[in-house]
């Protein structure tokens, strides 16, 4: 029988027999492993839902407040044609943070409740965000390290067993390899300029490095939740997997700047088959991640700024659709 | 602070390039149709990925049950005849 709810936004009402466990959970699982998507209608343990709801919800915080680092540039940009990417970039950004809010709305969540999570301080954001961009370079260094660390991150979630998520992230990951190219085209750029430029790159560098490879969150043993994220194949590889990956990736390409990664204890282990490298440094990331890094303050009131001063946007925008709405009805009647 | 609330939410499809179908994307909110199909070519297709957007809202949409997906669908289940691969016919028959 078909059913006139709206087909993303509500989720089946859950079953209070369906318990962990129980056959519904089992057939669940077994859709999992056998690769088929759940979509949002689909039964699914509440677990599963509250999982992806926190994941998907941050992430999309993380693209919105990732816009404003860069947008610090927008206007300093050194060329018009710097500044028409890093204008397309941003306007990605905030795409990216679109597609992810309506994945995660099919969960039953709304848009405003994740606004108010993120305005409250109750919902998270990815921690890299909290760090200030000092210099032109940090662009570059940003497109570079950052997008390249994220991209490292959401190509497996395209294989997520949760359809919505799996294809907004396909949209996005195809997107993001402008933002790593172009990223590191400044710094390419600014490697080969002055004296000064080149200090400039490596110093954005020698800032991002150590945040960026922080991106990946604690080490295995530390992140309680990544088996059974792995078990719902929301999650593909480990933390430190996909960090070992990309500081194999970053350790090859910083040679083609000619520009050094700060860890002097990285190095290629041949016995591995991957670059060794440095302890991190968790004390700095607990303490960003709390709240209290270089820009946390000032970035959650430029949002909430943001906000408020689009209310009034947003109030007229629905009065012009009441109007207009009332006007058709005149004419019909 | 709420506001979006009367929003409602909506669905949209694209037609990559003349020829094809209208394939669904994603949804957004907006006030109105005509605020929806704007926000919907700058959402979803900043890289020319539509010649052409339908926005549909969202409450407007009727889905069959999954649920019921099995017992719903059930009718083409016996149905092999209906492809023509169940015709055993001799290889020396060409163009068929
Ligand atoms: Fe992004
Ligand atoms: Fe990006």
């Amino acid at each position: 029988m078909p059913t006139a709810t709206n087909p993303n936004k509500q989720p089946v009402i859950q079953d209070p027999a369906c318990q962990a466990g129980s056959d519904a959970e089992l057939r669940f699982q077994q859709k999992v492993d056998n690769d088929l998507k759940i979509e949002p209608r689909d039964w699914m343990p509440e677990k599963y839902r509250q999982t992806l709801i926190r994941q998907i919800s941050q992430h999309a915080h993380s693209e919105i407040v990732g816009m404003l680092p860069e947008g610090n540039w927008i206007t300093r940009a050194p060329s018009l044609r710097r500044k028409a990417t890093l204008i397309a970039k941003v306007q990605d950004e905030a795409g990216h943070g679109l597609y992810l809010y309506s994945a995660a709305e099919t969960l039953g969540i709304s848009r405003d409740e994740m606004i108010d999570q993120l305005h409250s301080g109750r919902a998270k954001y990815s921690s890299i965000f909290n760090y200030p961009t000092l210099t032109w370079a940090d662009i570059g260094a940003i497109g570079w390290l950052v997008d390249g660390a994220a991209i490292m991150n959401q190509v497996p979630i395209c294989r997520c067993s949760y359809g919505p998520y799996a294809r907004a992230m396909v949209r996005i990951c195809k997107e993001e390899s402008f933002h790593q190219r172009q990223g590191f085209e400044i710094l390419l750029t600014l490697s080969k300029g002055t004296e000064a430029q080149k200090r400039m790159c490596q110093d954005a560098i020698n800032r991002w490095w150590w945040p960026s490879v922080m991106m990946f969150g604690p080490h295995d043993e530390a992140s309680p939740h990544t088996a059974q994220s792995m078990k719902w194949k929301i999650k593909r590889f480990s933390n430190d997997e996909l960090r070992q990956r990309f500081v194999d990736m970053c350790a090859q390409q910083v040679k083609v700047l000619c520009m050094e990664l700060p860890d002097p204890e990285l190095r290629y282990n041949p016995s591995r088959g991957h670059y060794d490298f440095g302890p991190i440094d968790w004390q700095e990331f607990h303490q960003v991640i709390n709240g209290n890094g270089p820009c946390n303050r000032e970035r959650l009131s430029a949002r909430i700024r943001a906000h408020q001063e689009g209310q009034w946007v947003r109030e007229a925008a629905t009065a012009h659709a009441a109007k207009q709405a009332a006007k058709l009805e005149k004419q019909v009647a | 602070m709420t506001n979006q609330q009367n929003w409602p939410l909506w669905e949209v499809f694209i037609r990559s390039k003349q020829g094809l179908d209208h394939k669904h994307v994603g949804s957004l909110h907006a006030a109105d149709a005509g605020m929806a199909m704007e926000n919907a070519r700058d959402v979803y297709t900043r890289r020319q990925e539509g010649v052409s957007i339908w926005v549909v809202e969202s409450a407007h949409i009727h889905a069959s049950n999954p649920e019921e997906a099995e017992s719903f669908f059930d009718p083409a289940n016996d149905k092999v005849y209906r492809h023509p691969t169940f015709y055993n016919l001799p290889d020396s028959l060409k163009n068929m």
